[in-house]
């Protein structure tokens, strides 16, 4: 693997890699996501969290590589896995770490848990327990940005289980035909839950782009390089108003649907341990690591010294909501609607 | 006041609230031609930035008005009949219900969804359905019905107004009724039943498309010297429960008259509130009167058998307050 590391540019640009700068922050990004769900992972097998998680490991250049190139005020939309994509957009830690311990200090005060962290100030609309719903929403977002006309940009996370609802093609069709800032980010995890995606997907899913006429990029997940350059071109031309993009990410879900998964299987399978090996060879973080320390640009004490921040943080905010308090129940009947105006 | 067409008073108050907010958007199917006549003109006014045609893609206009509304614009949909709910329920029921709880209230969802419910018109079993009992039970929606011009202007300016997801439901085959609309700027709040005959002897709640026959109903009774006292609840959520119990505490009976089918309908809803808290007002059973548990059937005559008239009304107060008459036809049909 090459990095596409660009070191003689100080920032990205067009066709170039990422800076050393932002080649430390695309590492730090998913160092981040996997400090915090190897702990999730840990925690729910302790029996601390109350409720499901459904974890990001092994996918962490995707959301690392895409949210690179995005502000506040662009909109992301995210599926049931989606821890990955709120740490990577700029949500912050602490409150996601104390909204799945259930905690009044969660960004959605206990209300909403691991499957629908949202911050809205951050133009994270949502973590979406409903397969291929952030699509619709992700284009209306685009449809809001592009009425705005200020260059925002959309970009809805989904899966190659996703890809099989009937709203994927509702969704390339208006985005494309109104030429909505729409980037369409298929994570394709091999898996629809308990199923291998093939299995159930005829056809290859960046297919289902081009027939809509919407620019195409199919790019190695696992490779925050490849991931970042790809969506660099696709958030560019958003902004420019050249309408839609979709990049498909081939990847892979290292753990489970879900956490305690084996509960629901019951001694069934429907993967190998052998397979699951073969992709921890391709983890999109030893590789990124290797080829930057390789490179030269980036010192190994560098990348140490962002493992051992991250630790910390991570640590911080498990401790941080391990010390909230518990959820306020009364909100549930006071939160369902917005005031109304008098 | 002004006598205005109902399908206009609609028209009129989207037009104003436009004019008033530049972030008001207008989408759906022909919404531009404006075949329901609600939006007649209005493309040609505002433009395409502020109310465009859509592809036929219900799932994605619902799911759209949320990411709209989350990028800071107050989102009309116009989804024709409320059959079409149904297709696109997955952002009604999941989203817009739901993501102000599940994001601990970040988010404000000003998403108004217009569409036509009831029968009368042959248009069978897939375009007559009154579909409000699937969002009273979502908790998360408010629901407006309304029955008369102003009530139809001023219902829609609120809900284009609310920060909260609102489904303003126009009463099909009553568009070109006309009614008085107060001149100048009329809002009409959620959550204030309207009396429309007043009365002492048993009070009937009327909803949406039912408010004429039970009008019509309690003019026969009238002449047999029953007098009934009818509701229009306007809103279903948020219902004016107060409203209901002070008759009821004047009149002692009560009848519910709704389109919806019987089955978990909005009578069944009041009904039970009735029965929890006025119990002790009542003087004799309450009676739902509703469409039976069937798809509207589209041979005039058989869509008229199961749906709610002026008919079975009055049959159903004869039969509460004893007075005789032939039994409800409900009975046999649900029988």
């Amino acid at each position: 693997m090459t990095t596409g590391l660009d070191v003689t540019s100080a920032g990205s640009r067009p066709g170039g890699g990422p800076s050393a700068a932002e080649a430390l922050r695309l590492y730090e990004s998913m160092v981040l996501i996997r400090r915090v769900e190897e702990r999730l992972r840990d925690d729910s097998a302790a029996g601390k969290l109350p409720g499901a998680v459904h974890l990001y490991i092994g996918e962490e250049a995707v959301a690392a590589g895409v949210c690179a190139h995005l502000e506040d005020r662009d909109y992301a939309t995210s599926t049931h896995r989606g821890h990955g994509h709120f740490l990577a957009k700029g949500g912050d830690v602490r409150g996601m770490m104390a909204e799945i311990w259930a905690k009044r200090e969660g960004i959605c005060r206990g209300m909403g848990g691991s499957m629908h962290v949202a911050d809205i100030s951050k133009g994270i609309l949502g973590a979406n327990g409903i397969v291929g719903a952030g699509l619709s929403i992700a284009t209306g977002a685009g449809f809001g940005a592009k009425l705005d006309g200020d260059g925002k940009v959309a970009v809805c996370f989904f899966g190659d289980g996703a890809s099989n609802q009937g709203v994927l093609m509702e969704t390339l069709n208006v985005s494309s035909l109104w030429g909505l800032p729409v980037v369409f980010v298929c994570e394709n995890n091999g898996f629809s839950e308990f199923t291998p995606s093939a299995e159930v997907t005829s056809g290859r899913i960046p297919d289902r782009a081009r027939a809509f006429g919407v620019p195409v990029a199919e790019v190695d997940g696992n490779d925050v390089t490849a991931v970042w350059q790809a969506a660099g071109e696709a958030v560019r031309r958003g902004r420019a108003g050249g309408g839609p993009s979709f990049i498909e990410a081939r990847t892979y879900r290292i753990q489970g649907h879900f956490e305690a998964e084996s509960f629901v299987l019951s001694g069934g399978g429907y993967r190998t341990e052998e397979e699951i090996e073969t992709w921890r060879q391709r983890d999109p973080i030893a590789r990124f690591r290797s080829a930057l320390t390789s490179a030269g640009t980036v010192s190994a004490a560098d990348l140490d010294r962002i493992d051992a921040e991250v630790g910390d943080r991570v640590a911080d905010a498990v401790a941080y909501a391990e010390a909230g308090e518990p959820a306020d129940p009364e909100l549930a009947e006071t939160l369902m609607f917005a005031p109304e105006e008098a | 006041m002004a006598r205005t067409r109902l399908i206009q008073a609609i028209h009129d108050g989207i037009v104003e609230e436009m004019a008033r907010d530049p972030k008001v958007i207008v989408y759906g199917e022909d919404v531009e031609l404006s075949i329901v006549g609600d939006l007649r003109g209005v493309h040609e006014q505002f433009g395409h930035d502020r109310i465009r045609n859509t592809p036929i893609c219900e799932t994605t206009l619902t799911g759209m008005a949320v990411g709209l509304a989350s990028a800071g614009y107050r989102v009309v949909v116009q989804m024709m009949f409320s059959n079409f709910l149904y297709t696109g329920m997955d952002a009604i029921g999941n989203q817009m219900s739901k993501l102000r709880l599940m994001t601990g209230g970040q988010m404000e969802l000003p998403i108004t969804i217009i569409a036509t419910i009831g029968g009368g018109s042959s248009n069978a079993a897939q375009h007559s359905d009154t579909s409000y009992p699937m969002l009273m039970n979502l908790g998360g929606v408010n629901v407006a019905v309304p029955a008369t011009s102003a009530d139809a202007k001023g219902l829609v300016k609120t809900a284009i107004r609310s920060p909260n997801p609102c489904f303003v439901l126009e009463p099909n085959g009553r568009g070109g009724d006309q009614g008085e609309v107060p001149d100048g700027e009329h809002l009409v709040p959620f959550g204030k039943a309207a009396v429309r005959r007043e009365g002492d002897a048993v009070t009937v709640v009327a909803i949406g498309r039912m408010v004429k026959p039970a009008l019509a109903a309690a003019a026969t009774l009238a002449d047999e010297g029953v007098s009934a006292e009818v509701i229009d609840p306007r809103t279903l959520v948020p219902f004016d429960t107060d409203a209901v119990l002070a008759s009821v505490a004047k009149t002692g009976h009560l009848v519910v008259v709704d389109e919806a089918r019987e089955c978990c309908s909005a009578a069944s809803q009041i009904a039970a509130v009735v029965a929890e808290q006025g119990f002790a007002l009542l003087k004799g059973p309450i009676r739902r009167v509703t469409t039976p548990n069937v798809a509207i059937p589209y041979a005039p005559n058989a869509e008229a058998h199961v749906i709610p008239g002026e008919a079975r009304i009055a049959s159903a107060v004869r039969e509460l307050l004893g007075r005789g008459g032939r039994p409800d036809r409900s009975e046999r049909v649900l029988a």
